[in-house]
C-alpha cells in the first residue's frame, strides 16, 4: 500500500520531465521545414541561431533570475571565435564549434565573478560594461579581427567531411537544428534535474536557499557558464553559415532584440526561447518589409504596450483589459 | 594639459546634469529607467528647432527646454510611468528600453538621421587663454560650468535646507516609512521625476554642441548615464556629481591622448569600481 502511493508519487513528480507527443511532432516538423520550405531555409536558420542564444539568455533570466543586457558578449566572442579558427587553425565546423564553445564557456566562468554581488542595476551595468569592453577591443585589435569591417574570408570546410555548405541554406539550416535540438534535449534534460530545482529555488529566494544549504554563488556561476557556452555556440553558428563575422554581434540590440524574443515567448519556459525567436524573426520580417528603416519604433512601442498589459497575459487577450 | 583637464571637467558637469533625474528617481522609486537620455534629446531638438525655425535666442531656449521637458516628464510619469514601479526590473528594462527605441525613431522620422548643428551666440563664442597658453578655456564651456555648478549648489540647498528636500530624502531612505509619516511619496515622486526630466531636458539643449545631437542619443549616452548612477550611488548627490567628474575626467583626456583605448579605459574603470564596490563608490552606510 505504501510502496503504491510511493510509486504514484514519484510518476506525479516526474511527470514534467517527460517527453511529450506533442513535442516529438514540433521537433519533427522542425527538423523537415528546410527540406519543405528550400526557399526559406536561411531563415529556418537564422530562427535556429537565435532560438539557441534566446535559450541561453533563459537560463540566465529565466532560471537564474539575472538580468542581462549584455548578453551579446558570449554571441559575439563565439562568432569571433569561430571564425578565427576557420581562418587561422582549422576550417572544420564542428572542430570549430567546439572551439568557440570551450573558449566562451571560460569567458562566461569569467564573468562569472562580476555578476554575484550588487543590485540588480549593478548586473545589469557589469553585463553591458562586459559586452561595449568586447565590442571595443573587437573594434581596436584591427589586425585580428578586421575592425569595423568585420573578418572575412572565412571559409568553412564541409560539414563531418562530406556535406558542403551550399547557398540555398538546408546543409546550414540542418546543422544548426541539429546544434539547438541537441542543446536544448541537454538542458531541458538539466532543469528537470536536482541541480536545475536548486537554481530556480536561488531565484526564487536566495536567502532560503542559502539557509537550506545550497551554494547559490557556485549555482549561479554554473548556469551562468552554461549559458555563455550555449551563446557562444549560437555565435559560433552564425559566423560559420555566414562566413562572417561583424562587430554588430556585440551590440545592445542584439542583447535588447534576444531579451524581446524570450519574452514574447515566455520568461523560464524552454519553448519559450524557441518559440519567441520565431515569432520575432517573422515579426521583423513583416514590420521591414513595411518601413525598414523605422522598424525599431514598432518594436519599440510593441515592447512598451507588451509591458503595461502585462506580459504574461499576452497569449490570452480576454484578460487585457481587465484590472 | 590643464586644458584637457578644464574640458574634462566641463563635460564631466554636464553629465551630472544629464544624469542627476536619473539618480534620484532610481534611489526613491528603486526604478530602471533606460530612456533617461530621451528627455535630454528632446530638450536638444526642442532648442535646435526654436533655435532654427523660429529665431529664439540660446539663452532663452535654455529655460524653455527646461520647462518643456519637465512637463513632458510629469505627464510621462502620470500616464506611463506609474503602473511600473511595482513590476519587477526585467518589465522595468523592457518598458523603458521599449520607449528609447520608440523616441529614437520617432526623432529620425520627424527631424532626419544627419548630426544638428547648434548656433552659438557670438558671446559664447571664442576662448581665453591664461598663463602663457597652458590653460585654454573655451568661453562656452566656461558657460556650462558656471551653470552646472549654480545648479548643483541649487540642488544642494533644496536637498538639504528646505522641507521638500527633508520629504524627498526622507523617501528614498525609506518610502514606506516616509508614507507612514504622512508624507505624499507619490506626488514627491512625481515632483521630482518632472525636475529631472527638466534638467536632462536642458542638459541636452546644453550639451548638444558639445556632446554631438542625433537621434541615435539616447541609446549613446544612456550607459554614460547609468555609469554616473551605478558608480555614484542612489542615496545623495554628491555621489553622483563626483562619480560624473571622474568620467569626464577620466573620459577627455583618454580619448586624446589614446584615442584607440578612449571608451575602452572609461568601461574597464567602472566594471573594476563595480566589483570592488557593487552598490557604488559614495554609498552612504544605514541608507540603501
Amino acid at each position: 500500500m505504501q510502496a503504491e502511493s510511493h510509486q504514484r508519487l514519484q510518476s506525479s513528480l516526474l511527470q514534467p520531465a517527460r517527453w511529450k507527443w506533442a513535442e516529438f511532432l514540433f521537433w519533427g516538423l522542425v527538423f523537415l521545414a528546410p527540406w519543405v520550405l528550400p526557399s526559406h531555409a536561411l531563415m529556418v536558420n537564422e530562427m535556429a541561431i537565435v532560438a539557441l542564444f534566446a535559450l541561453s539568455l533563459d537560463l540566465v533570466l529565466g532560471y537564474a533570475g539575472i538580468v542581462s543586457l549584455g548578453h551579446a558578449v558570449f554571441l559575439g566572442f563565439g562568432a569571433y571565435s569561430a571564425a578565427l579558427f576557420a581562418k587561422h587553425i582549422m576550417p572544420d565546423p564542428l572542430v570549430g564549434l567546439c572551439f568557440a564553445m570551450v573558449t566562451t564557456s571560460c569567458l562566461g566562468a569569467l564573468c562569472a565573478l562580476t555578476i554575484l554581488r550588487g543590485s540588480d542595476l549593478t548586473r545589469l551595468m557589469v553585463t553591458l560594461g562586459m559586452a561595449l569592453i568586447l565590442l571595443e577591443l573587437a573594434n581596436k585589435l584591427d589586425w585580428l579581427t578586421g575592425g569595423s569591417d568585420g573578418l572575412q574570408g572565412v571559409l568553412m570546410g564541409p560539414l563531418l567531411g562530406r556535406f558542403e555548405f551550399d547557398l540555398m541554406g538546408q546543409t546550414a539550416a540542418t546543422y544548426s537544428l541539429t546544434i539547438l535540438f541537441t542543446s536544448f534535449f541537454f538542458v531541458r534534460h538539466w532543469v528537470h534535474s536536482p541541480l536545475g530545482a536548486t537554481v530556480k529555488a536561488v531565484r526564487d529566494n536566495r536567502l532560503r536557499a542559502m539557509a537550506i544549504g545550497i551554494n547559490v554563488n557556485a549555482r549561479l556561476a554554473v548556469v551562468y557558464g552554461a549559458a555563455a557556452c550555449l551563446a557562444g555556440a549560437a555565435g559560433a553558428l552564425m559566423a560559420q553559415t555566414t562566413g562572417f563575422a561583424s562587430l554588430d554581434v556585440f551590440a545592445l540590440d542584439r542583447s535588447a532584440d534576444v531579451m524581446l524574443m524570450l519574452v514574447i515567448g515566455g520568461v523560464g519556459w524552454l519553448y519559450g526561447g524557441v518559440l519567441g525567436a520565431v515569432a520575432f524573426k517573422l515579426m521583423h520580417d513583416v514590420i521591414a518589409g513595411i518601413t525598414p528603416q523605422y522598424w525599431t519604433f514598432w518594436i519599440g512601442l510593441f515592447l512598451v504596450v507588451l509591458v503595461l498589459v502585462g506580459r504574461e497575459r499576452l497569449l490570452k487577450p480576454w484578460t487585457w483589459w481587465r484590472s | 594639459m590643464l586644458t584637457i583637464l578644464f574640458d574634462g571637467i566641463a563635460y564631466g558637469m554636464l553629465l551630472f546634469i544629464l544624469a542627476v533625474g536619473l539618480s534620484v528617481t532610481m534611489g526613491l522609486m528603486n526604478f530602471i529607467n533606460l530612456a533617461h537620455g530621451a528627455f535630454a534629446m528632446a530638450g536638444g531638438y526642442l532648442t535646435v528647432v526654436l533655435m532654427q525655425r523660429f529665431g529664439v535666442p540660446f539663452l532663452i531656449c535654455l529655460p524653455l527646454a527646461f520647462l518643456a521637458t519637465g512637463f513632458l516628464g510629469a505627464i510621462m510619469e502620470r500616464s506611463l510611468y506609474r503602473p511600473m514601479y511595482a513590476k519587477p526590473h526585467l518589465d522595468q528594462v523592457l518598458f523603458s528600453i521599449g520607449l528609447a527605441f520608440m523616441s529614437v525613431s520617432a526623432i529620425d522620422y520627424f527631424m532626419g538621421s544627419q548630426q544638428q548643428i547648434m548656433q552659438l551666440p557670438d558671446m559664447l563664442k571664442g576662448r581665453t587663454e591664461i598663463w602663457d597658453g597652458a590653460l585654454g578655456m573655451g568661453h562656452y564651456r566656461l558657460f556650462i560650468i558656471a551653470i552646472c555648478a549654480a545648479l548643483t549648489l541649487a540642488l544642494q540647498y533644496v536637498l538639504a535646507k528646505t522641507t521638500f528636500g527633508s520629504r524627498l530624502r526622507a523617501s528614498v531612505d525609506d518610502s514606506r516609512v516616509a508614507a507612514g509619516l504622512g508624507i505624499n511619496v507619490n506626488s514627491v515622486f512625481a515632483i521630482t521625476f518632472a525636475v529631472g526630466s527638466g534638467l536632462a531636458g536642458l542638459g541636452g539643449a546644453l550639451g548638444a554642441e558639445v556632446l554631438g545631437l542625433d537621434p541615435t542619443f539616447p541609446l549613446k549616452f544612456m550607459v554614460y548615464f547609468l555609469i554616473v548612477v551605478a558608480v555614484g550611488g542612489t542615496s545623495s548627490i554628491t555621489g553622483p556629481l563626483l562619480a560624473a567628474l571622474l568620467l569626464g575626467i577620466a573620459d577627455v583626456p583618454g580619448k586624446y591622448y589614446v584615442p584607440k583605448l578612449g571608451a575602452f579605459i572609461v568601461y574597464s574603470l567602472m566594471l573594476l569600481i563595480l566589483l570592488w564596490r557593487p552598490q557604488g563608490l559614495f554609498v552612504r552606510k544605514g541608507g540603501h
